[in-house]
């Protein structure tokens, strides 16, 4: 599994994949943080990083299936997959292997975004008035975001060998996990509590609980499982030419 | 024995693209694996590979059901399949690196440099995969498949699309390696087998119809002695049918004719009689042994 992650993160900084992926996000993040008028901190007279954590799962929307459409589409068209999976390893250590990589690689372009808690900690008025705990809890929230979004650009990439219908599968299936539900919710056949449980399928609802600041182990267990359950439809996939 | 296939069947939708296909092959054995396209020779080697699941029999590597112990089995087979799939954006020593991680070679460097020298990539060892030609990428995937120094070599076609030379190479190398390991290698290339296999396996349309040593093969179908004559001027397939001994004559070109005997017999002078005694001119006249060629083409009509 090791392997194949070096492999995988070696290939995002040896092409121009990784540059551009971690770049295009900071470039677009700080667009919006500090140049946009509508969105821009500086006149949003709050000390808060609310900006970020509503805008980075809609770039991340777009983003995360671009690196992971060709995880397992690309070794699906050249053949390689062919070697991979008669190679003493198991299908959960390739997917594990892309998974992780595909995830360290999003953490890159997060990593610089502590910059911008640094940067609102001072302006504060006085200095270090914003909700700490409420900012780390959406960090982890983004987080679990991220892995989720990875699991499902990864899954749409082993359903196909073509990167383009990957990229646009995952940005549907990511949409549609991420906000789809909490639409659906308001529809009028669902009323009483199944409008609850509705919204509750989908990630928004639990991202937006984890970040309020407060770790709730039902939180946790849904975005594992979403993580999950998608990695497990991928090793499935992986292994269709056996059914 | 290193490979052991038995009663092996594979169906695809209706077609029975493997049909109940058994053999065995043995270390220090170059395996030929013959038959005409699509008669399931890649299917059979992904079987034994473990990327396809058969319908019924078994199949053991080196001790091992790649069903059941499929990791063990596994480790113990180097793969290069058909087309050679590898990736293109990588270099050749970090690909093959890549390759010695996953098998977790010890002392990875050392070993991927002496798959360098072997297969003879000292030169492009710091070039993209995708800049290769055909003939050094069909050597990047030959070193990957032997880097972990596997006791079965599974080879499905490694000298397609090379050109002449690069072809003595490979089969060398194939040779070479057949002399320790175990090689299973298809093709459709008759003369390849006739180069670097000791036994050959014929299959048609899923079916065994042959398994046996090369020289085997060509004996059991030399039933008959085949004699080619070519003469200046034009003769008839009545008068030639009175030499002595000659039980069949076909025309070949116009003046060409290919008569055959029993194999105890050598008509040669008889042909050379016949040509003074009817005053033609003798331009050809030689003996041919049967080839792989014709027991493929009998085997698979």
């Amino acid at each position: 599994m090791l392997a194949i992650f070096f492999k995988e993160i070696n290939t995002f900084f040896s092409s121009l994949i990784g540059y551009i992926v971690v770049g295009v996000f900071l470039v677009l993040m700080g667009l919006v943080m500090w140049v946009f008028p509508d969105y821009s901190v500086l006149d949003g007279n709050y000390a808060n990083l609310d900006t970020l954590f509503n805008i980075a799962p809609m770039i991340f929307m777009f983003l995360i299936p671009a690196v992971t459409m060709r995880a397992l589409a690309e070794e699906n068209q050249s053949g390689t997959i062919e070697l991979l999976v008669t190679r003493p390893i198991s299908d959960w250590q390739i997917v594990g292997g892309k998974f992780l990589a595909c995830f360290v690689l999003v953490l890159f372009a997060l990593l610089p975004t502590v910059l911008y808690y640094i940067s609102v900690y001072q302006l504060g008025a006085p200095p270090g008035n914003l909700d700490s705990g409420g900012i780390l809890g959406s960090y982890i929230g983004l987080l679990f975001l991220a892995g989720a979004f990875v699991a499902i650009g990864i899954f749409a990439s082993s359903l196909t060998n073509n990167q383009i219908v990957a990229f646009v599968l995952a940005t549907f299936l990511c949409f549609f996990v991420y906000l789809a539900f909490g639409f659906l919710s308001r529809l009028p056949i669902f009323f009483g509590k199944t409008d609850d449980i509705v919204q509750a399928i989908g990630i928004e609802y639990h991202y937006n609980s984890v970040s309020r600041g407060v770790l709730d182990t039902r939180d946790v267990v849904y975005f594992l499982s979403i993580i999950a359950l998608f990695l497990a439809a991928t090793v499935l996939s992986l292994g269709r030419r056996k059914w | 024995m290193s490979v052991k296939v038995q009663h092996l069947v594979k169906v695809y939708d209706v077609q029975r693209a493997v049909d109940d296909v058994s053999f065995e092959a043995r270390k220090g054995e170059v395996l030929g694996f013959l038959g005409p396209n699509g008669a399931g020779k890649t299917t059979t080697m992904k079987i034994i590979t473990g990327y396809l699941p058969q319908n019924g029999g078994t199949v053991e590597v080196c001790g091992f059901d790649v069903n059941r112990q499929p990791m063990e089995a596994r480790a113990c087979i180097g793969y290069l399949p058909e087309h050679n799939p590898l990736y293109r954006d990588m270099y050749v020593r970090e690909y093959l690196l890549f390759t010695a991680g996953i098998h977790r070679i010890p002392n990875a460097r050392k070993r991927v440099e002496e798959m360098i020298e072997r297969t003879g990539l000292q030169t492009h060892r710091q070039k993209q995969i995708g800049e290769l030609s055909k003939g050094y990428r069909q050597r990047v995937g030959l070193a990957q498949a032997m880097l972990h120094d596997p006791q079965v070599l599974i080879l499905d076609e490694p000298t397609s699309g090379l050109d002449p030379n690069q072809i003595v190479e490979i089969r060398q190398l194939i040779k070479d390696l057949g002399e320790e390991k175990t090689v299973i290698l298809s093709t459709h290339i008759l003369g390849e087998v006739e180069a670097i296999c000791a036994r050959a396996i014929i299959i048609n349309k899923g079916k065994l119809v042959a398994n046996a040593p090369i020289e085997e093969l060509k004996q059991q179908f030399a039933g008959q002695r085949i004699v080619t004559v070519e003469f200046a001027e034009t003769t008839e397939a009545r008068l030639l049918q009175q030499i002595k001994h000659v039980q069949q004559v076909k025309s070949l070109d116009k003046n060409r004719w290919q008569l055959r005997t029993a194999p105890e017999f050598d008509i040669r002078a008889g042909v050379f009689g016949f040509a003074v005694a009817n005053k033609l001119t003798l331009l050809e006249l030689h003996k041919d042994e049967y080839s792989v060629e014709d027991v493929f083409q009998q085997l698979t009509k």
